[in-house]
């Protein structure tokens, strides 16, 4: 069984980094996993994004189309690729940035306010905390107490950013439990 | 050892320490200059050398120097910065110097793009630069592959005295996958002293070395081609290496491809088998020597109808492929550049549309 999900953003959202989160948590759980950025000249000042492959046997194909799922950050993101999304996919969209929503009936939308949730926490840049835990618990593509591990070792160099990262982590599970 | 998600470009560089290279030259360039980042860190952790030249054309002669005085040493780059070094790199190979060269390729020609490509295979193969010389050149297929391949290129480089190359692209150099270090691939440096310019009061001798290229004597420099031809035929002999994919049984068709296009390839023949087709796949691992003998062999079986080189060029290792045939089967084309790469469903069309035909 394979399962790809894109994450999507302007640089500086911390896309990169919750998909290498994700990859980190996969990896440690035992799947296969490949972690594939966006390196082109789009990523120069307008959206990033980063696909993430999970499966239980050796992954072929790095060239991925039509990912299981989406976390978009940004409009342009979800407008983009809201539509390759397969059918039963889960599309986690960024409310605070996007007022629009994906048009399709045939996916599952996940609505994270990130910024605004991360603003309350104390800091917006925690926003990719809360919409990876809230992605992974909709998803279920990796173990949540793992990957929780996984974000305590990313700060274990910034100890002090620990527990609000770990707080930004409950909240985006909370929020999942809520939809 | 545990397994580390890393990128291809660093899993390259960390290859090159585990082993036992000591010497980095590089000047950046997209898509491969995180390797000159992480090596920028990590070579001073090892009492190793890290340098950035002013230019790709400097680095080939940093190597060149390196490399005479028998030390291990490897550049990476991507296809403008080969270019430039190719001169470099036809020197090292007429001085018979062991040295390591990784092109990350990008599209081309001239400064192309920066997307991954596979546009440099007659670059790697077939020359680059001037005179009768081959490069051994090795085509990883993911991060795990890099590493294993980096870390055999340099005992490879010190057996045939000459340059290897690895030639990998963007999305390899780019992506991260869960990699090892086998410590099993390390190989101690061999022995130089009678050919490195590594000092005579080092080595106790009183005999010079020297180090050269030119050689105005018509029947020296003959001889001087005899010796490396003599080593390009032994690694035809002795290093061809290739994966073949599902040809275990009857195939309608025969793909040949190598690096991230073959991962491409295989999920198309994965998901072509689950409707009932079966299609085979030869995977050169060494794009020089080249596996002839088994693409022709596998070619060969009576229920392959088609043969299809896939590359991400414009028809460059086809002619390796039609070579490698002898006449006993065509083979057709299929391919694009420029950095957007067919998925597996357009792999598969294509060849469910072949076999119509």
């Amino acid at each position: 069984m394979q399962k790809e999900v894109m994450f999507a953003g302007f640089g500086g959202q911390g896309i990169l980094l919750s998909a290498k989160l994700l990859a980190y948590a996969a990896m440690k759980q035992g799947s296969q996993v490949m972690w594939i950025p966006s390196y082109g000249p789009e990523m120069r000042g307008g959206t990033a994004y980063c696909t993430v492959v999970v499966s239980d046997r050796l992954i072929g194909s790095p060239i991925i189309k039509n990912p299981a799922h989406l976390v978009a950050m940004n409009r342009p993101s979800l407008e983009k690729f809201a539509p390759v999304v397969k059918k039963d996919g889960v599309v986690l969209i960024n409310s605070s940035l996007i007022p629009v929503r994906s048009g399709r009936d045939d996916i599952q939308e996940l609505i994270v306010p990130a910024n605004e949730a991360a603003v309350t926490l104390g800091s917006v840049k925690c926003a990719n905390i809360i919409a990876v835990s809230a992605f992974a618990a909709k998803s279920k593509m990796v173990d949540i107490e793992i990957l929780r591990k996984c974000v305590q070792e990313e700060f274990s160099s910034k100890p002090k950013l620990i527990p609000i990262n770990m707080q930004a982590f409950d909240e985006g599970l909370k929020i999942a439990a809520a939809s | 050892m545990a397994k580390v998600l890393m990128k291809g470009n660093e899993a390259i560089g960390e290859a090159a320490i585990r082993a036992g290279c000591l010497n980095y030259f590089a000047y950046p360039i997209t898509p491969q200059s995180e390797v000159a980042e992480y090596l920028a860190k990590r070579m001073p952790e090892v009492n190793g050398v890290f340098l950035q030249g002013e230019s790709e054309v400097a680095v080939g002669y940093m190597i060149f120097g390196a490399a005479a005085c028998g030390e291990r040493v490897m550049t990476t780059s991507s296809s403008p910065g080969v270019s430039l070094m190719s001169e470099a790199i036809s020197y090292i190979a007429g001085a018979r110097c062991p040295a390591v060269f990784v092109n990350i390729v990008r599209g081309g020609p001239g400064l192309g793009g920066i997307l991954p490509s596979q546009g440099d295979y007659f670059q790697a193969t077939k020359g680059g630069g001037h005179g009768d010389y081959h490069l051994l050149v090795m085509a990883p297929d993911g991060v795990q592959e890099a590493v294993e391949m980096t870390m055999m290129a340099f005992p490879l480089a010190e057996k045939y005295r000459g340059p290897v190359m690895i030639l990998g692209d963007g999305l390899i150099g780019q992506m991260m996958e869960p990699v090892e270090f086998p410590d099993n691939l390390y190989v101690p440096p061999s022995n130089k002293d009678d050919w490195a310019t590594n000092g005579m009061d080092k080595r106790g001798s009183t005999k010079k070395n020297i180090v050269k290229s030119l050689y105005l004597d018509p029947k020296v420099l003959n001889q001087n081609n005899l010796t490396l031809k003599a080593q390009y035929d032994q690694m035809k002999r002795e290093e061809i290496r290739f994966e073949a994919y599902n040809t275990d049984g009857d195939y309608q068709a025969l793909i040949v491809s190598y690096g991230t296009m073959s991962r491409v390839c295989k999920t198309a023949i994965d998901n072509m088998k689950a409707q009932g087709l079966e299609i085979g796949m030869i995977r050169p691992k060494t794009l020089f020597p080249f596996p002839e003998k088994a693409i022709h062999d596998a070619a060969s079986k009576e229920s392959c109808k088609r043969v299809v080189s896939i590359e991400m060029s414009m028809g460059q290792m086809i002619e390796d492929v039609e070579r490698s045939l002898k006449g006993k089967r065509e083979v057709t084309w299929f391919g694009q550049c420029g950095g957007d790469i067919y998925t597996p469903e357009e792999v598969a069309e294509h060849i469910i549309s072949l076999l119509k035909n």
